[in-house]
């Protein structure tokens, strides 16, 4: 029934000759590999549960009267978008679980692909030919952030609604075109009614469907370029070392796939996040003390708070303060990030290919940038917090502002050649091994300590094995007789024929093949 | 479905060598020949291409296609606990639905599901199949300079009988694509929303407007004590974004910020544009001691505490802290014949954010 069903659909989509390749793609089995698959699997669950949440919100800034469940906003004017949303929250059966975990999912996404583009990034693995897939990085990126934006300004709450407030300001001051801009995209002057619909377009439909394709480039590009690899187990410039895709890594990363889930949804289960009812709906002229908002906006936040209160007048013109920190910051980081693999080749003059990545420690003159470069946000980040630090601390909103003024310009400089140091240290000291070894302290009658090293047993050094090549072997059993799918015996080097070359009959074999019982 | 896919069952395989490895075997040896699909060398900018791999015999019982695990039945029961633990979790969402459970127990038998089905199966992955490692061959990026010699000569001879000698089409097509861009701006952000105009420049502060409270009560005199404040608009826009207003009590006298400004605070009440001049919050917080408003967003604090330079005089508003570059523009009071405190007239300057059309002084054009 199955190889009918099989034949028939292989007969029209042959599916034998060009999927088989796929089957033997190699997955390096380092740790660092999977933080590319969280991301894609949040991306997979914020549109598994943002699907659920469209078929309840109702994106529009119509002013409602509320009488819902959730008795202490009964009575209160709100929009319908907020009140769809505490509905959702409260009326909705899973409602708030899938609110929750969507949300959760989001910043997990977002975190995901910082912490991936890092990896990328200190390992070199944007290096020729890679530089497309991270350009398409970079874009996804920048896609992530804004959608989540976007996603989180739609309850119409009090802190989301000043978050839009901002944005129509940083678009405001955009010279030339920023006026215009703003009014298009608001329908007028803020707020108007049109900005949630428009929000949630984007947010539902334009943006993901942007996201998705960029996901479907960015992975294509890694199976026509294969992975990068660590060296080390075997692993040159010319193979990829590692689990093939079917069955080894398809388990894995399935069972991946529900562990990303699984997390989401213990988040989304005991962890609150944006309990927005608490907030309150959005009302023009009140704002709430300490407003925080997602955390990959914090570096956003944060440059707004600590740029002086600068702006460049002259006669009839103005580039108000809201441009340096919310368009010119944004605008250099993602520009700078995008031609850093070329702007690398170029200043080491480095354009060959290179499939084996980078430890970190040696290239300190990466490293040692990446990390002065990050801290740099990371002190942003911490900026957006000036109002709580000073609460907390007891301090003077002034002192602490000073600090991060300061401190932006300070911390990269101290982190940067600490790092070159550090990799440096790194390099000399020698590698632990792998296997752990106990080792036996004694301590003699006077009281001194010595340590003994314990020799290795049989069985605990690890056994290197030389990779199997799955793209250039013949399976033979026992006898040294190849292995095919029906059982039967086949003529040894019968694919050096006429049909070699042509990935089919040239008796290059799969590694995993429809055992027999199935046909 | 067969739980461990063409494994053979090696019950405690802890490793050890069969005989047969997977060393690659030259070619010519064992007969083994053939050329993997797409296994050509290429000219690397890498260095000279290793010989193109050949095909070699691998035994299946070779160390690499052992199972992982020490014990691969132990390991089969743990998965199996897994998975059921799995369906437990699932099934228990489905009563906790049906149950209208509360949160954390929807999320949490979820959750018990997801992660009995993950563990199980990165588990299965890990240590039920074989342990490897495999490889496959790669090669260069980018083609061999004969494969795309051979591209660009398909593409610019057929290119030049069909395109090039017909350059003037070429042009006019450019053209009507240009056009076409430029049209297309027109349904996809032109009707978007009107063009701003005089938009940023205007409220809807007018002369005589009543000073209105949110609830849209007018403001007497008799309203405010000394050193308390509140939100006003007028009378026709109460509520809005733009044209909310702070007014605050600074004394029971007369206040003057400014020599032009003699007369905008009557019986002690000024009032100020609440649209942070930063990026457009309301600067919602008045800190009576210090006599400072503050704008919760990015704590811009303005002064409106007593002008050092001109004893009796009190500060308009000018910012004394964090990124707001201009101070809130006052707008002029007065009081009416009934004690209702009104407008003199408009903002003498747009309220709120910068904006590339707004000059120095901000007067619309
Ligand atoms: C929606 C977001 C993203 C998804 C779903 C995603 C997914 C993946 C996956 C699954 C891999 C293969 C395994 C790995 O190396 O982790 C990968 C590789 C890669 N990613 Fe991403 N990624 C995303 C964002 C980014 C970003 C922001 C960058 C850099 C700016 C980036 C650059 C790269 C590069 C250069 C590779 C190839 C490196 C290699 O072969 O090891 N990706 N991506
Ligand atoms: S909006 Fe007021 S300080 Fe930024």
């Amino acid at each position: 029934m199955i190889d009918s069903l099989y034949r028939w659909v292989d007969d029209r989509l042959n599916i034998s000759g060009g999927t088989r390749k796929l089957l033997n793609k190699i997955f390096p089995d380092h740790w660092s590999f999977m933080l590319g698959e969280i991301a894609l699997y949040s991306f997979v669950i914020l549109v598994l549960t943002g699907i659920f949440l469209s078929l309840y919100f109702v994106p529009s800034q119509k002013d409602v009267i509320y009488h819902g469940s959730y008795l202490p906003l009964d009575g209160t004017h709100m929009s319908e978008a907020y009140a769809s949303t505490i509905n959702l929250s409260f009326s909705v059966r899973t409602g708030l679980l899938m609110r929750q975990m969507h949300h959760w999912a989001a910043n997990i996404f977002v975190g995901s692909i910082v912490v991936h583009m890092c990896r990328i990034f200190f390992t070199g693995g944007f290096r020729r030919p890679r530089e497309f897939n991270w350009i398409i990085g970079v874009n996804l990126l920048i896609l992530a952030i804004f959608n989540g934006f976007l996603g989180y300004s739609l309850p119409d709450d009090l802190v989301s609604g000043t978050g839009i407030r901002i944005a129509f300001s940083i678009l405001e001051a955009l010279p030339i075109v920023g006026s215009y801009l703003a009014t298009f995209l608001f329908g007028g002057n803020y707020p108007g009614t049109a900005i949630i619909p428009r929000f949630f377009i984007l947010h539902v439909l334009i943006l993901p469907a942007i996201i998705a394709a960029l996901i479907g480039a960015h992975l294509g590009l890694l199976v026509k370029q294969k992975h990068t690899q660590f060296a080390g187990n075997g692993a040159t410039e010319r193979n990829v070392v590692g689990s093939p895709m079917w069955p080894i890594f398809i388990a894995k990363t399935n069972g991946f796939l529900f562990l990303v889930a699984g997390v989401t949804a213990a988040l989304g289960a005991a962890v609150q996040i944006n309990p927005i009812w608490q907030y309150g709906p959005y009302v023009p002229y009140h704002v709430s003390y300490a407003v925080q908002p997602d955390w990959y906006m914090g570096w956003l936040d944060g440059a707004l708070r600590v740029m002086p209160s600068w702006e460049i007048v002259f006669p009839g013109h103005m580039i108000p303060n809201a441009f340096f920190p919310g368009i010119l910051l944004p605008g250099i980081t993602f520009t700078l990030l995008m031609m850093w693999p070329m702007l690398e080749a170029r200043i080491r003059n480095d354009t060959l290919e290179h499939q084996i990545l980078e430890e970190p420690r040696n290239n300190p003159w990466r490293t040692s940038i990446g990390a002065a470069v990050l801290s740099f946000y990371f002190v942003l980040f911490g900026a957006s917090a000036t109002d709580v630090l000073a609460n907390y601390l007891q301090v003077s909103l002034n002192t602490v502002l000073i600090t991060f003024r300061v401190l932006c310009i300070l911390v990269p400089l101290i982190v940067g050649p600490v790092t070159y140091k550090i990799c440096l240290e790194l390099q000399h000291q020698h590698r632990p091994t792998k296997t752990k070894r106990h080792n036996i302290v004694m301590r003699s009658a006077e009281g001194g300590y010595s340590t003994i090293e314990v020799q290795a047993r049989p069985g605990d050094e690890r056994t290197i094995l030389p990779p199997i090549p799955v793209d250039a072997m013949i399976l033979v059993n026992d006898d040294g007789e190849p292995i095919l799918a029906d059982g039967g015996p086949v003529t040894v080097g019968a694919g050096a024929g006429p049909g070699a070359g042509s990935g089919r009959g040239n008796g290059s074999r799969g590694l995993f093949r429809i055992p027999r019982s199935y046909r | 479905m067969p739980d461990s896919p063409d494994t053979p069952d090696t019950p405690d395989s802890t490793g050890g060598v069969p005989a047969a490895g997977a060393v690659p075997q030259s070619p010519g040896h064992e007969g083994a020949t053939g050329t993997p699909a797409g296994a050509h060398p290429s000219d690397s900018p890498n260095g000279p291409d290793s010989q193109p791999p050949t095909m070699v015999k691998v035994s299946i019982n070779a160390p690499q296609f052992q199972v992982a695990a020490a014990h691969p039945e132990r390991v089969e029961r743990g998965i199996a606990v897994m998975f059921v633990l799995g369906l437990l979790g699932f099934a228990g969402f489905g009563a906790a639905y049906y149950q209208n459970a509360a949160n954390y127990w929807l999320g949490g038998s979820l959750a018990v599901g997801f992660f009995g089905l993950g563990v199980g199966m990165v588990a299965w992955g890990k240590y039920l199949m074989p342990r490897g490692p495999f490889s496959e061959s790669r090669h260069s990026a980018a083609p061999t300079e004969e494969e795309r010699e051979a591209f660009l000569t398909d593409f610019s001879s057929r290119g030049k009988v069909a395109v090039e000698r017909r350059g003037f089409l070429l042009k006019i097509l450019g053209v009507v694509g240009g056009v076409f861009g430029i049209v297309a701006m027109f349904p996809l952000l032109r009707s978007l929303g009107p063009l701003p105009k005089n938009m940023f420049y205007v409220t809807k502060w007018r002369k005589g407007s009543y000073l209105t409270t949110s609830d849209g009560r007018r403001v007497h005199v008799d309203d405010l004590d000394v050193g308390s404040v509140m939100t006003v608009f007028p009378q026709d826009d109460v509520g809005g974004a733009m044209s909310q207003t702070m007014l605050i009590r600074i004394s029971t006298v007369n206040v003057i910020t400014a020599a032009d400004r003699k007369s905008w605070g009557p019986a002690g009440y000024v009032a100020f544009s609440k649209v942070c001049t930063h990026a457009g919050c309301p600067v919602a917080l008045y800190q009576k001691l210090i006599e400072e408003l503050l704008c919760p967003c990015h704590q811009s604090i303005f002064d409106i505490g007593p002008d050092p330079d001109h004893p009796g005089w009190y500060t308009p508003a000018m910012p004394v802290f964090g990124p707001a570059p201009r101070p809130l523009p006052q707008l002029a009071l007065y009081i009416d014949r009934q004690g209702y405190l009104r407008a003199q007239g408009p903002y003498y300057e747009p309220v709120g954010p910068g904006f590339w059309e707004r000059g120095a002084q901000g007067i619309a054009q």
